[in-house]
């Protein structure tokens, strides 16, 4: 088990270099920084200057091993656009990031498996059939519509007649944009103590969280219904089980093995979908940060963003695979070479 | 007894200052790269320091100098060469130091140091000195008629405050520098900064020490600027309530905000005009598919691209009524600017035809048009409309539209062809223009020059405004170098950008700023 894992962290490591070095192959393409440093008055020699002291002469092979060699030390450069050490960014705006993706992971996994489950059950319901048609809408607009439609009818508001009270009632509940108040702990921002901060996160985090909601659920359903069918569940029930035992203790936990490889991978996703959401909500996360970044081609920004990023998706790739052998007996045998 | 009369008058103060603290949230696309006033030269950073920090003179909402912490200024009756300005008396700094004529010879220094990004506005001043505590003199290497009118965005800090926190020297980003002025701040203005996290919010109070008090309106208390990016959250923003003031109102959002009940759009002419260059000095360019010759190098193929653009019709259907059509690469706030040149070029389709085929290029040819897709208003949309009008008269183009990081390089290193580029004045002034976009591209003017046109009279001419005292003399010689502009067909004129700003109804201020930097001591609320 344990040369397993160390196999996988040196895999991981290789991944991570290649990812650096095909970044900063592709910086040149993203534009040229000193165009945005400088402004319209700039002369020729302030550009050969700035160029020089940047090093956006030497080719991009130097570039990178400079990086890494600071990189190293804990030292990722200073942001071109807010002269500010890139590393006090990025733990600046990790916290609104994470509590979004954790609020909308924790949303999508929760109600998917439980309307997977319960549109499997009820496979020829109404409300099960309705629930499937609507889950349409989830999975098939795009992230962006999603939240401006949200903004529109929950941050703006509309008026709905009703024959009480003052006549109409407005659906305009919750903020439009940014993250409310926040209590800073020293080390962490979190939104979550304060109301404007709870009432922030509800349209980011359903615009987040609801196309990773209806693949979980269309996904436990499907298993579902597959599992279902098989033999020992009918044995299960020819020896009287109660039907809660077969459907959660023998059905769901053997739908289990892609549904965990699937909300890892969506877990990740969440994070790279949080550009788009962070952009539309101007939710001040690391997203709008790279955005921000690719824009000013902000190359110390992106290049710790796009370390950052790949080393989450190796350490949830790692974390994945130890669940499958916890989830999957089978796989504890070999566990040991595979 | 007491105690109660004594709580009464607590309760009303505290009622009154309640009444009177009008907070404006405030909302825009971007947000300030530094605090630090002189290490960037861009319309955001310029925007908030001007609420803390002051220049000698600055413009006014209606584009108009002002005399700020200066009160008056003329050139010297001994020497042409010598610009004398008088200082406010009784002005402080927020941290309460005194502002005297040292600060002013600091700042200037300062600003012209190499790591400065303002140093080009001042290249003409040989030495800043003060002559008493409140009289500062600008020594220039010539005479220079128009040199305050480059003072407007450069802000005067105190030296002692820099001394103190170890940022005499403008941050270095290239040497991996970051400083104290960057994320602090201390001026003279009428805003004292609060609190500030880039990106996320910046919160300024009123400074009750400001010398203007009692002269502006003041009305503003306190201020949080909050950048918005996407322009539907921006506008989404102002019409749910949760912001007061915006600038940028997206073409397509403004009927909407207009039939807002509570809100109001305004709308003035930019500091900004849209056009677009030519390489016509090269003698074969790689855009086209003219072999060993350069069509765009015959001004008669110019003369009649100038004609096919139908500017009214991208003013309708690409702007939306939001823009004026320009046949000048000034905007008319500028001096130089007259009706006759600013008229949108004679002819028609037919004429147009029949100038390309004189050329040789009846059967027409292809060439590539350079755009940025992220810089000005609607500028791919404005770009795509033109490839259609310059289809009718044989010219085949291939639009290349790509981000604005992208689309500069090419016009710096000179290797487009046909290009879509921005211009503001700064300087309110003609030489500014000729001085990036005429002049032959040498160490000090021309940078912006992509056009490879190098003519020694015009250069001449350019250089002779720098120092022309005589104004009647200076307005002719500008008038002559826009005469040959035109007559070349150097560029082709598009139109002014049109700014909007959107409000809630109780907030007024005397004038959309040409320059897109809203100023909010002129600011009054109802």
């Amino acid at each position: 088990m344990l040369s397993y894992i160390l196999r996988r962290i040196l895999q991981s490591v290789i991944v991570l270099l290649v990812v650096g070095l095909v970044a900063f192959s592709m910086f040149r393409f993203v534009g040229d920084p000193i165009e945005q440093l400088l402004g319209q008055e700039r002369t020729q020699a302030d550009v050969d200057r700035l160029r020089e002291a940047l090093g956006l002469n030497e080719p991009f092979v130097v570039q990178y091993l400079g990086f890494l060699g600071r990189a190293i030390q804990g030292d990722f450069g200073i942001s071109y656009r807010q002269a500010r050490p890139v590393a006090e960014i990025l733990l600046e705006r990790a916290p609104a990031t994470l509590e979004l993706a954790l609020v909308s992971g924790i949303i999508a996994v929760v109600l998917g498996i439980a309307l997977g489950v319960f549109t499997a059950i009820r496979r020829e319901g109404f409300a099960a059939n309705a629930i499937m048609t609507v889950s349409l809408i989830g999975v098939s607009l795009p992230t962006f519509l999603i939240g401006v439609l949200l903004i529109w009818f929950f941050g703006i508001g509309i008026e709905i007649p009703v024959p009480w009270g003052d006549g109409t009632i407005s659906t305009k509940l919750f903020p439009t944009f940014g993250r409310g108040e926040v209590v800073d702990l020293g080390w962490w921002t979190t939104g979550l103590l304060t109301e404007s901060g709870r009432a922030s996160l509800v349209l980011p985090a359903i615009t987040l969280g609801l196309y990773q909601m209806t693949l979980i659920m269309r996904l436990v359903r499907s298993e579902m219904l597959e599992v279902l069918r098989q033999d020992y569940i009918r044995f299960a029930r020819a020896r009287g089980l109660k039907a809660r035992v077969v459907n959660f203790r023998h059905a769901l936990k053997n739908t289990l093995v892609p549904v965990i490889t699937i909300i890892g991978l969506q877990l990740g996703a969440i994070i790279a979908f949080a550009i788009i959401t962070e952009t539309v909500f101007q939710w001040p996360g690391v997203g709008l940060l790279f955005i921000n970044a690719v824009q000013f081609v902000d190359i110390p920004v992106m290049a710790a963003y796009l370390m950052l990023v790949s080393v989450m998706f190796v350490v949830i790739n790692l974390i994945v695979d130890l669940l499958y052998v916890t989830v999957d007996p089978r796989l504890r045998i070999d566990g040991g070479t595979a | 007894m007491t105690r109660m009369i004594g709580l009464g008058a607590a309760a009303l103060m505290a009622s009154t200052s309640l009444a009177s603290a009008e907070t404006v949230r405030w909302a825009r696309a971007g947000d300030s790269l530094t605090l630090d006033p002189h290490a960037q030269n861009e319309g955001p950073t310029h925007t908030l320091a001007h609420q803390i920090y002051e220049p000698l003179i600055l413009r006014d909402m209606t584009g108009e100098l002002q005399p700020a912490l200066a009160t008056d200024w003329a050139v010297s009756e001994e020497d042409p060469n010598v610009w004398v300005f008088n200082l406010r008396d009784g002005v402080t700094f927020h941290d309460g130091s005194e502002f005297t004529a040292e600060d002013v010879v600091f700042s200037f220094e300062r600003a012209q140091s190499e790591t400065s990004a303002m140093k080009e506005l001042l290249n003409s001043i040989v030495e800043v000195r003060a002559v008493d505590d409140h009289t500062v003199e600008f020594v220039t290497d010539g005479p220079n008629p128009i040199l305050p009118a480059n003072f407007t965005n450069l802000f005067v800090m105190d030296k002692g405050w820099t001394e103190e926190n170890g940022v005499t020297a403008v941050q270095d980003i290239a040497a991996g520098e970051t400083t104290y002025a960057a994320t602090h701040a201390n001026g003279t203005g009428p805003y004292v900064l609060e609190s500030r996290e880039p990106d996320v919010r910046t919160v300024l109070t009123q400074n009750e020490d400001y010398w203007g008090q009692g002269e502006f309106p003041l009305d503003v208390t306190r201020i949080e600027y909050t950048p918005i990016q996407n322009a539907a959250t921006r506008v989404a923003a102002l019409l749910s309530g949760e912001v007061d003031f915006i600038q940028d109102v997206p073409t397509q959002d403004i009927a909407r905000v207009e039939g807002t009940e509570g809100l109001t759009v305004k709308t003035a002419p930019q500091n900004r005009v849209i056009f677009f260059g030519m390489n016509s000095g090269a003698e074969d360019i790689e855009g086209d598919d003219v072999d060993g010759a350069n069509p765009l190098a015959d001004p008669r193929v110019r003369q009649a691209m100038n004609m096919a653009i139908n500017r009214d019709a991208i003013r309708q259907v690409v702007m939306r009524g939001q823009s004026e059509p320009a046949g000048m690469i000034a905007p008319p706030f500028v001096n130089g600017w007259t009706e006759a040149l600013d008229a949108l070029p004679e002819g028609d389709l037919d004429q147009a035809r029949a100038l390309m085929d004189e050329a040789g290029y009846g059967d027409g040819f292809s060439i590539q048009l350079d755009c940025p897709n992220d810089r000005y208003v609607n500028d791919e949309a404005i770009c795509q409309a033109v490839v259609g009008m310059l289809g009718q008269i044989g010219v085949n183009v291939n639009l290349n539209a790509q981000s604005k990081a992208q689309h500069f390089p090419l016009i710096q290193n000179k290797t487009t062809d046909f290009f879509m580029l921005g211009w503001g004045v700064p300087t309110y002034d003609s030489e500014y223009v000729f001085n990036f976009l005429v002049h032959t591209p040498t160490d000090d003017r021309g940078s912006w020059n992509a056009t490879g046109y190098s003519n020694p009279e015009v250069d001449a001419m350019i250089e002779s405004l720098a120092s022309e005292t005589d104004l009647d003399v200076r307005s002719q010689t500008v008038a002559d170098i826009w005469d040959t502009v035109q007559d070349e067909t150097l560029y082709l004129p598009v139109h002014n950008q049109v700014l909007n700003w959107g409000e809630t109804d109780s907030i007024d201020y005397p004038s959309v700023d040409p320059d897109d930097q809203p100023m909010f001591k002129y600011f009054t609320i109802d």
